[in-house]
């Protein structure tokens, strides 16, 4: 099982794998339990596919252990993910006891005796009511710097209830009075979404996406949404298409069945005129290998958001070699090397001059693309995250 | 910062021991520099060492502008290349110990904004956020029991066991120097090379290249012997 970790040696910092060895002899033996709300769709998930397994080959009693609940929890929870994040929803009394009555459910249904408890996010965090043993641990990957107060209210009564809690950005945490760690998102570069393509493979989505590759490619990868601004892409764009004569490309899903995908979408082609060199391409949930292929054929790419989570788009892109300008929001920032991976713009100008100077020296993209795959190999692989977590089972003590 | 340590180093063997970090928010940010130097102030010396001496375990491999978190903030956040580059000068290894540090960063922050009519704050940028870390001390199963046992050792270490042997001695143990020059002076009893080692500063650069003049001054030692 240990081939799990190994096959990382080619991938990841020197020594790393031999190091995650012996970290993990610290932690032999111990028992750590993960608990969110779907196996499949979204980060957490992600993640736990693959951490899990190799936490169990490195000898830890690692679980991942995934919440029931009816349509009306998830609708519950949808629309809290939403007022955490400050969007302006409406939370109700009776949506809460929905919440309560769950995750009261799913307490007595599920094994939650570990030595750690790493709850994600906050659709079960209210199973620390009903904790018994060991260290209670509240991962949270949202956003919550500006969060509807009601909301917060109701989920920080739980969060005080953790032993420690952890962030994906120090902006993104709230006070609470408990431990706040800090631990950068990742990417595992084996994924279908990371993983090393051949070119006929790569061509041939490219192809079928219908993406001429003629003209050097600028790409964005983020949902059909406002606050990933698509029109604010097309403004830069704009900028670039005067002086060069290249493609944008604007991939995501989120339009089937969500009236604002619909309406961005809408307005994004409305904003592109016709022209043939913009191509706004919906994909479905989890296209991980158009997703993986149309970054590898990008030239640049662009990451315009305006709010965002961590954006753990940009580390893929630059994992494949691609120099990245994007905005200061959410961890794009924090991801970035301003002027040696790519560069932070603070506008749809900023965008647009960075990229037509990054067309007009054809060695700097090549160079800044260099530097960010180092970048990420060293800070934001799947690796270092497991290192925080083994590291976390040692240092947090059993209650 | 916090230590756990099961282990000890012999005194004729060196074995290498890496460190894995976890960061902890400590809740309190500056958004300009008066707050920065008040927050300097009080908080814990364990964050003044984390946005100093282990910046460098968190920058392991690529050399940023500035060695400190104080001075790449100034400069890239609130855009005071003046403050910037006076902090940036500062060598903790110049100071005993952590409390001297911190006065002397404050002193520094004072008696800029002595000369300066506005306080400058950030506008587009981030916060300071404030931060300390959690180290774990790992053993890594290497040892070294002769000068060519080290450098070898050294060339293929984890590169964090370069920070915890190089920087944290000097705060761990309260030494003057750091775990290498010191073994290579007592169980090797190599005087003038411990010397050449506890003269490099490991404010230069990035750990790898830390790692890079260790081999160097073994080297040309051992083309000397």
């Amino acid at each position: 099982m240990s081939t799990a970790l190994d096959e990382y040696r080619e991938v990841s910092p020197k020594g790393t794998v031999d190091f995650l060895y012996r970290l993990s002899d610290l932690v032999k033996g111990r028992s750590m339990v993960h608990v969110n709300a779907v196996r499949y769709g979204g980060g957490a998930a992600e993640l736990l596919r693959r951490l899990v397994p190799m936490m169990t080959a490195l000898g830890v009693e690692a679980r991942w252990e995934v919440i029931a609940g009816t349509q009306e929890f998830f609708t519950v929870v949808k629309r809290l993910t939403d007022a955490l994040q400050g969007r302006d929803e409406k939370v109700t009394e009776d949506m809460y006891q929905t919440f309560r009555e769950i995750n009261e459910e799913n307490a007595k249904a599920l094994n939650l005796e570990a030595d750690m408890i790493m709850i994600h996010d906050h659709q079960p965090a209210g199973l620390v009511e009903y904790r018994t043993s060991g260290a209670w641990v509240w991962r949270c990957h949202l956003d919550l710097s500006q969060p509807q107060r009601r909301a917060w209210t109701f989920v920080r009564r739980h969060a005080l209830k953790y032993d420690a809690a952890i962030f994906s950005l120090s902006g993104f945490a709230q006070r609470l009075p408990i431990p706040k760690f800090l631990m950068y998102p990742s990417i595992d570069p084996l994924s279908p979404k990371n993983r090393e393509m051949t070119r006929s493979e790569i061509n041939q989505i490219v192809d079928r996406l219908g993406i001429p590759r003629t003209k050097p490619i600028i790409l964005q990868v983020a949902k059909f949404e406002w606050f990933q601004d698509p029109l604010g892409a097309i403004q830069a764009y704009r900028i670039v298409k005067k002086n060069h004569d290249c493609r944008l490309v604007l991939a995501g899903s989120g339009v089937m069945h969500d009236a604002e995908g619909e309406a961005v979408l809408a307005e994004a082609r409305e904003a592109a005129a016709r022209d043939p060199d913009i191509h706004l391409v919906q994909l479905p949930p989890e296209a991980d290998l158009e997703i993986n292929a149309l970054q590898r054929t990008a030239t640049i790419v662009l990451q315009k958001s305006l709010k965002e989570g961590f954006g753990v788009t940009v580390s893929e892109a630059m994992w494949k070699g691609k120099p990245v300008v994007g905005g200061t929001a959410g961890g794009i920032a924090a991801q970035l090397i301003d002027d040696v991976t790519g560069y932070v713009v603070h506008s749809a100008e900023g965008a647009g001059f960075r990229l037509r100077h990054l067309l007009n020296n054809p060695g700097l993209i090549t160079r800044m693309g260099a530097a960010g795959r180092e970048h990420v190999r060293r800070n934001f692989l799947i690796t270092r995250q497991l290192a925080d977590f083994l590291t976390l089972l040692k240092i947090m003590p059993p209650q | 910062m916090t230590h756990q340590s099961d282990h000890t180093i012999p005194d004729s063997t060196f074995t290498f021991i890496g460190c894995s970090e976890v960061q902890e928010i400590l809740g309190q940010q500056a958004e300009d520099e008066k707050e920065l130097a008040e927050i300097v102030e009080e908080v814990p010396l364990d964050s003044i060492h984390f946005h100093t001496h282990s910046y460098f375990l968190r920058h392991r491999f690529i050399e940023r502008a500035y060695p400190n978190d104080f001075a790449q903030w100034v400069v890239m956040q609130i855009g005071d290349h003046v403050l910037g580059e006076r902090l940036a000068v500062v060598d903790p290894f110049d100071y005993p110990n952590l409390e001297d540090l911190r006065e002397e960063i404050i002193s520094i922050i004072d008696d800029h904004l002595s000369r300066m009519s506005i306080i400058p704050r950030v506008v587009f940028g981030e916060p300071f956020h404030f931060k300390r870390s959690r180290i774990l001390e790992v053993p890594i199963g290497l040892e070294a029991r002769s000068l060519a046992e080290f450098r070898q050792a050294v060339s293929e270490v984890d590169v964090s066991a370069i920070y915890f042997h190089m920087f944290e001695a000097h705060f761990r143990l309260g030494r003057e120097e750091s775990d290498f020059s010191a073994w290579i002076r007592s169980s090797l009893g190599l005087e003038e090379l411990a010397n050449a080692i506890r003269s490099i500063n490991p404010y230069l650069g990035s750990l790898e290249r830390l790692r890079s003049s260790l081999l160097t001054v073994c080297d040309e030692f051992l083309a000397r012997v």
